[in-house]
């Protein structure tokens, strides 16, 4: 066995030990934050020298290590790096329990990095569940009556939810008798269409599969919690959760239903469909609900609700092409890594704002455009972005998931996504309009220190290269899209 | 591969957006020379450009001055700028406009860096449509534009500035959001984003995949928006009424060229079956665009409202020689969008300065101003007397064309009838024009607005180029027609001439 081949994800476990035991020695917390970063540079660097090897499984086939987890694991050190930076000023203000916050952060990254690379469903279950137990504290990690019955939320519906999967999981494994996706495949691969519609079962695993994954992504119905969850959360986290998590969602339902549900077609087609129907409702709901809201913390949640909804365009163009097509993985890929940048560029923008003015409400942000031009700047490329509006990434990245819809016949699906981006412009630039046309309430200026604007600008540039010269990006999500084989 | 004349003319004003953004924002004078600067030496090699540009028959259909570079692999897009007689034409036009505008705005000192940046960025943006022959390209540009509308209509605009400005952001990306499906389309039918390849190899493989119709109709309905094309022109009003000058004259004289654009070269130039199937259902849309619009104009008593309205009544006029499907009426079409950018320009220059100075919009107030601004007066009514299509402006030959096209066209049936109907039009156009000099300039002499001031030097500048660019054309429309038939005759062939 190639330990070698883990060595991503020792690293974060060692610097997440690490973090806790410096918080209990060093004074200068500013420490803490740099060890957690070098963390992550180490094991992302670890895990981009390991890019273009073969693809092999590790631990008896329950992790895979090829490019598509490689593409994932680089991602979330990425995503961990940026919360990080931007979390500095929003962290120094608590006295205690700093070093677990960094340490929390560099295990729920660590949990997503094995979701990314899980290849059996109970290697599947324990990385959720390392991911959704530090993502639960952290919630509740300002202990305040928002946050706690945030934290309760979040953690009473994940549980359900993960019930929900386990149970799924459990009639996949009586019909199949087998755990690892490979081997699932090949066990469907052997029943006949009629085998399967005598007894259901094993359909109706696959469909609270999907409900348990839902949840990761926030798809509509499974989306309740989000509201409240990322208005309670202390904003660095709902960033977090708002890009990370869904990644790893996503992450998780490509691995499982690319490897185990993949093929034949009459059962690709039926998922298909009823990702495509999720899509519609989660676009319709996301955009329409976000319109009245007032607070922006709540707007960008339903709004990365109807995120989700393109995304899983994106899915259902996965059940329905080919199975030797990878155009939906890898514009997925593509789609996950420029919503990545583009939603965390608006939340570090709105935690730097929002923390000087201790206001979540878009009322507050008027006048933004003179008391901090360029943090309303970056906040405006990243609301334009989140439209898909060109020259932003976003406008890339719809093009390429609904350039790959249109190919398999999901017109119908692309013409309603892309009028929901219409209605999705009016609240989206509501924000724009009251940071740039209204008067500001105080001329006073917004300052903001170096790491968050230097995160800042770093989802800033990745936006706009993204949106100008994406070829490079797509050529590594096309890479990644070559899932391993069993 | 020659010298990059086209991104130089695309990326200039892009540039000096850019520059302008890091001038200090008190230095109003040095932002105002930057901006005429990067709009003014596109302009003058966009003349450079048209000077040079083969007008040979042999040059028809051809792209001159083409560029291509691999963009994105993945989607098989590429970065491909070309002019052929269609575009070249409105490339100039859009230079011309994008320059004036940069003096008409002389005298705008509410936020001058943001003013100018944004202008200079639209103007790289249509540019960027007339001159992309890559779908994806065309399709970025085409949504750049909207970001610099809505600053510039809602920061520096008037009355219900910010409700025109989301209106129209809401309804350019309605139409383009169904552009977008049809360009995902005719990507996936042909594999191809390229327009040159796609209107040489026809449409072939796209029938058997999905229906042409359906293609034609998603991307009509995105140019129709922009056109604006009744019943979708409701956005037009507002947008102009509410928008400062520039940004009016902009508008009016490109940027709704964009829709008619589009509408050639992709609806008409690659779907030659559906758009001959649906010429008269369109045309008739057309034909109540004119009336409509027309109509609608005469009720007005907003000067900038008055000139909006006349807009859609003049786009009909476009739309109708576009679908009259014949070399003429075609040629007609796209003179009559370079005449009416430049007559409607001015006629917004005009109120703009007639609002600015006078400080009075409502043309019931205003009253006999022929003795106090003789300059404006003289300039406004030879605007006018263009826009009613008087012989030695462009306005008539541009609509002589279209009338003459349509009424001999023999690819629409009854286009005889339509055209006749068409021609009231322009018995309603000369009453509102007419009336409206009457009000403003002419009858009894009002005492309060004695000591306004009329126009200064820069203004008269303007001025005297835009009419003597109409006049230009009017007497000499060949310097013009000879280079759209380059463009046209290609298309028109697929109707039989």
């Amino acid at each position: 066995m190639n330990l070698e081949l883990f060595i991503p994800e020792i690293t974060l476990a060692v610097f997440a030990v690490l973090v806790i035991l410096l918080d209990l020695f060093v004074k200068q917390k500013a420490w803490l934050v740099k060890v957690s970063l070098s963390g992550l540079v180490i094991a992302g660097g670890v895990t981009a020298a390991m890019w273009g090897d073969d693809s092999t499984a590790i631990f008896n086939n329950m992790l895979a290590v090829d490019s598509f987890a490689l593409f994932f694991k680089l991602l979330f050190a990425g995503i961990a790096f940026l919360v990080i930076l931007a979390s500095t000023d929003y962290i120094a203000k608590f006295a205690r329990f700093q070093g677990e916050y960094y340490a929390l952060i560099l295990l729920s990254t660590l949990g997503m990095m094995l979701m990314a690379a899980t290849a059996d469903l109970i290697s599947l279950y324990i990385a959720l569940e390392l991911t959704s137990i530090s993502l639960y504290v952290l919630v509740g990690f300002l202990k305040d009556r928002k946050s706690t019955e945030a934290s309760l939320k979040y953690l009473l519906l994940g549980a359900i939810a993960s019930a929900v999967l386990l149970y799924g999981m459990a009639l996949v494994f009586g019909f199949t008798g087998q755990t690892q996706l490979g081997a699932i495949a090949m066990s469907i691969q052997s029943m006949s269409l009629d085998n399967v519609l005598a007894s259901p079962a094993l359909l109706m695993g696959i469909v609270m599969l999907i409900a348990g994954f839902g949840f990761k992504i926030a798809a509509v119905p499974f989306q309740m919690w989000v509201p409240d969850v990322y208005e309670g959360a202390p904003t660095p986290v709902t960033a977090y959760l708002s890009v990370a998590s869904k990644a790893a969602g996503f992450a998780l339902i490509l691995r499982v239903f690319y490897s185990a549900f993949g093929i034949p077609e009459w059962l690709s087609m039926n998922w298909g469909m009823i990702f495509a129907a999720l899509a519609v409702i989660s676009m319709i709901i996301g955009n329409v609900v976000a319109i009245p809201q007032t607070n922006i913390k709540r707007m960008l949640g339903y709004s990365s609700i109807a995120q989700a909804g393109y995304l899983m365009v994106g899915l259902a163009t996965l059940g329905f092409a080919s199975a030797s097509s990878i155009l939906g993985q890898s514009t997925i890929l593509f789609f996950l890594a420029s919503y990545a940048l583009t939603n965390l560029g608006a939340f570090i923008a709105v935690i730097a704002i929002s923390n000087k003015i201790n206001s979540d409400d878009i009322a507050d942000f008027t006048g933004m455009g003179k008391r901090a031009p360029l943090l309303a700047l970056a906040l405006t490329l990243c609301l334009i972005s989140l439209i898909g509006m060109p020259p932003a990434a976003g406008f890339m990245a719809k093009f390429y998931i609904f350039s790959a819809a249109v190919q398999n016949d999901l017109l119908w699906l692309v013409v309603i996504a892309v009028l929901n981006s219409v209605i999705s412009a009016y609240y989206y630039l509501r924000v724009v309009k009251v940071m740039w046309l209204g008067e500001a309430a105080s001329e006073e200026k917004v300052p903001s220190s170096g790491a968050p604007r230097l995160a800042l600008f770093l989802c800033c540039l990745g936006v706009l290269l993204l949106g100008i010269i994406p070829g490079l990006v797509m050529r590594l999500a096309e890479i990644a899209g070559n899932l391993f084989a069993f | 591969m020659e010298f990059n004349y086209l991104t130089i003319i695309l990326f200039l004003p892009a540039v000096g957006a850019i520059i302008i953004a890091l001038i200090s924002r008190k230095d109003d004078a040095l932002i105002k020379r930057v901006a005429a600067i990067f709009t003014g030496i596109p302009l003058i090699l966009a003349i450079c450009l048209f000077v040079a540009f083969d007008r040979s028959t042999g040059a028809a259909g051809v792209i001159q001055f083409e560029e291509k570079y691999l963009w994105i692999t993945q989607l098989n897009a590429h970065y491909h700028l070309g002019v052929d007689g269609l575009s070249m034409p409105l490339v100039l036009l859009t230079c011309f406009l994008g320059f004036l505008v940069v003096l008409i705005s002389w005298k705008v000192h509410d936020r001058p860096r943001q003013f100018f940046a944004w202008l200079l960025l639209l103007e790289t943006s249509i540019i960027g449509v007339f001159v992309s022959l890559d779908l994806l390209l065309f399709f970025v540009m085409w949504e750049i534009e909207v970001i610099p509308m809505y600053f510039l209509i809602s920061i520096w605009g008037s009355g219900r500035r910010e409700y025109s400005a989301i209106k129209y952001v809401l309804y350019t990306l309605f139409g383009s959001a169904f552009m977008l499906a049809g360009i995902l389309s005719l990507y996936f039918t042909t594999g191809s984003l390229s327009m040159v390849d796609i209107s040489n190899q026809g449409l072939g493989m796209v029938q058997s995949i999905m229906p042409a119709a359906a293609i034609f109709w998603l991307l009509f309905i995105g140019f129709a928006v922009k056109l604006p094309m009744f019943p979708f022109h409701t956005w037009l009003p507002d947008a102009h009424t509410d928008a400062p000058t520039a940004v009016s004259v902009i508008l009016a004289g490109v940027l709704i060229k964009m829709g008619g654009y589009g509408m050639i070269r992709l609806c008409v130039g690659m779907f030659p079956g559906p758009a001959q199937q649906y010429a008269q259902i369109l045309i008739i849309l057309a034909l109540i665009g004119i009336i409509y619009g027309a109509a609608v104009t005469l009720m007005q008593t907003d000067i900038k409202r008055m000139i909006a309205y006349s807009s859609i009544s003049h786009m009909g006029y476009v739309l109708l020689g576009i679908f009259a499907l014949s070399q003429v009426s075609l040629t007609g079409a796209a003179l009559q969008m370079f005449s009416h950018g430049i007559i409607t320009g001015l006629l917004f220059a005009m109120a703009g300065l007639v609002i600015h100075n006078i400080k009075v919009r409502d043309l019931r107030k205003l009253g006999g101003l022929a003795r106090q601004v003789p300059i404006i007066t003289a300039v406004f009514s030879v605007a006018g007397l263009a826009a009613l299509g008087l012989p030695t402006t462009s306005g008539f030959v541009a609509e002589f064309l279209i009338f003459l096209g349509a009424f001999n066209s023999t690819a629409v049936p009854y286009a005889q009838v339509y055209t006749i109907i068409a021609i009231i039009g322009v018995v309603l156009t000369a009453g509102y024009i007419l009336w409206m000099l009457q009000q403003a300039f002419f009858g009894p002499v009002k005492e309060e607005f004695n000591g306004v001031k009329d126009a200064d030097g820069l203004e008269k500048f303007y001025m005297f180029v835009l009419v003597a660019v109409i006049m230009l054309v009017g007497i000499y429309p060949a310097i013009l027609t000879d280079v759209f038939k380059l463009g046209i005759t290609p298309i028109a062939g697929l109707f039989g001439g």
